[in-house]
């Protein structure tokens, strides 16, 4: 057995929404060099919802993939159905990830966290607990 | 075609080494331990073999154990060396921090009974001084065991000197040569060897065989009980077909090593120099002292396995000491010891060339690796950080 699925692979190969956006209103990032993954995650929020969405990573071909397959889970989706992604559903939709891998599906659940958080710390109207 | 640089992993056989075995299958197919015609003639093969590998690196035909190979001949080795040393009270080791695991967690294993370890470090080169080796040397040491050349990194230890300051001493020394045999000249007389691990499929025979030599005059234990086989050095039916195709690619291997080595020495330097190109970037391990066919390098800002997955598709198969392909956090020991720092370590590849290769493979590798390396880069956070400025470069 091939160590990625199809899926895994395609998303390493062609990650959708690769980049930066420059005007993000919320940008989060998680894990470090010394471990060897980090994601970076861009969100633009319009009306409650991720209107668009960029990411950078450094690691491995299941943090790329992870990173690629978040960013398609959530553009266009309420800000709540982003905030409540896990990386159970990330990992379930790249056909599953090997077991030592499935931290990479953690950062990329983690990494939309803390950019919505970043956003929530710039808008903290938009807070709805608030 | 495909580019295979993988060969420390392991190599394809040679069309000689395969030719020679297969009559071994089906036609010689018997037990040398048998006394059938069958199992004499398998016999002859396998004394035959012996003396042909035994005179490849300068040994008798009765100092070759056959084993399964390279991590079983450096256990057998080390613990041998080790149980002879606690009976006469002598429970100090000297070795380094870049030996294979098959040293290393060997080694391990004999702290937790109560052997103490010298490890020495091997500096910015990876190589190990023998100031500092004799510096460790103490009057209960029983055992030195050094590689010939490193598996990751390549870097070839001054193996001839540590011998010679052993025999001085009166130590046993055993050098794990299982990248070196067969790739460089290595004649245990002349580098005062007393025990020398090596594996067939690293030099175009089959795996699951090696050898392991052992000095006139130096005492090993049986490491696996049973029969009488290799003087009752090592129990079980010898695997005859692999021994003497692990015979026919050794001798192809030392009697073109010349030819070979020259032209893998100026395609090595010439993938150096053009990795060398990409900014950022370092060579592991002593730019002279190294295998002819090794070229480690690290990549600031992009991680390993990415980078391996993609030349994968790009049609070359290459190595990398990142943690992700290790299986565990951390990235290789080989790496850390020469002092790369994690963020560094996790961004390495390893290219070992094959006996076949030539300068329209080393181009294409280059090429590859740059574009690859530059696009990996361009959507790392990393690489934008190091970029802006907002960390400093290492490399």
């Amino acid at each position: 057995m091939a160590l990625y699925s199809e899926k895994v692979m395609d998303h390493f190969r062609n990650p959708r929404n690769v980049g930066v956006i420059e005007d993000a209103d919320g940008v989060g990032e998680v894990g470090n060099a010394k471990c060897g993954d980090i994601m970076k995650m861009y969100l633009k929020i319009e009306n409650d919802t991720v209107s668009d969405v960029k990411f950078e990573t450094f690691g491995c071909g299941s943090a790329i993939a992870s990173s690629s397959m978040a960013t398609e889970m959530i553009k266009g989706k309420p800000l709540e159905d982003a905030m409540n992604l896990t990386n159970k559903a990330v990992a379930e939709a790249l056909d599953g990830l090997p077991d030592y891998k499935m931290h990479c599906s953690v950062l990329a659940e983690e990494a939309i966290r803390s950019a919505i958080d970043d956003y929530y710390k710039k808008h903290p109207e938009k807070r709805k607990d608030n | 075609m495909r580019i295979y640089a993988d060969n420390a992993a392991t190599t394809k056989m040679t069309e000689k080494a395969v030719e020679a075995m297969l009559p071994y299958l089906t036609g010689t197919f018997g037990n040398p331990s048998s006394l059938s015609s069958e199992g004499q003639r398998a016999k002859e093969a396998l004394e035959d073999a012996r003396a042909r590998i035994a005179r490849c690196i300068g040994a008798a035909p009765r100092e070759i154990i056959f084993t399964s190979g390279g991590s079983e001949s450096d256990n057998q080795a080390i613990v041998s060396a080790a149980e002879n040393g606690k009976r006469k009270g002598k429970t100090h080791i000297v070795s380094d921090t870049i030996e294979h695991h098959a040293v290393l967690h060997t080694l391990k294993k004999l702290e937790k009974k109560g052997f103490s370890v010298t490890y020495l470090p091997v500096h910015e080169n990876g190589i190990v001084r023998t100031d500092e080796l004799e510096a460790a040397l103490r009057d209960d040491t029983c055992l030195v065991t050094v590689m010939y050349a490193n598996n990751e990194i390549g870097t070839l230890q001054p193996v001839r000197d540590i011998g010679g300051i052993c025999r001085e001493r009166g130590i046993p020394f055993h050098t794990d040569a299982v990248q070196a045999v067969g790739h460089v000249p290595v004649n245990v007389i002349e580098d005062n060897i007393d025990m020398l691990s090596a594996s067939a499929h690293k030099f175009g025979g089959p795996k699951g065989t090696g050898f392991l030599y052992v000095r006139k005059g130096v005492r090993v234990l049986p490491f696996i009980e049973g029969g009488a086989q290799e003087r009752g050095l090592r129990a079980g039916t010898e695997n005859v077909a692999g021994i003497v195709a692990a015979a026919a690619a050794l001798e192809e291997a030392v009697s073109d090593m010349d030819e070979v080595a020259g032209r893998l020495t100026r395609l090595r330097d010439r993938i150096i120099k053009g990795f060398s190109m990409i900014p950022h970037s370092a060579l592991n391990g002593d730019p002279v002292k190294r295998l002819p066919s090794n070229v480690s390098f690290c990549f600031e800002g992009i991680e390993g396995e990415s980078l391996l997955l993609l030349l994968d598709d790009r049609g070359i198969s290459a190595s990398s000491g990142s943690a992700c392909t290790s299986g565990s956090l951390d990235p290789s020991h080989v790496l850390l010891a020469i002092g790369r720092v994690h963020d560094v370590a996790h961004g390495s590849l390893r290219i070992t060339l094959g006996r076949d290769a030539d300068e329209e493979q080393a181009d294409t590798i280059i090429k590859e690796t740059a574009e690859v390396v530059s696009y990996l880069r361009g959507f790392s956070p990393v690489w934008r950080d190091l970029c802006s400025g907002k960390t400093g470069f290492i490399l």
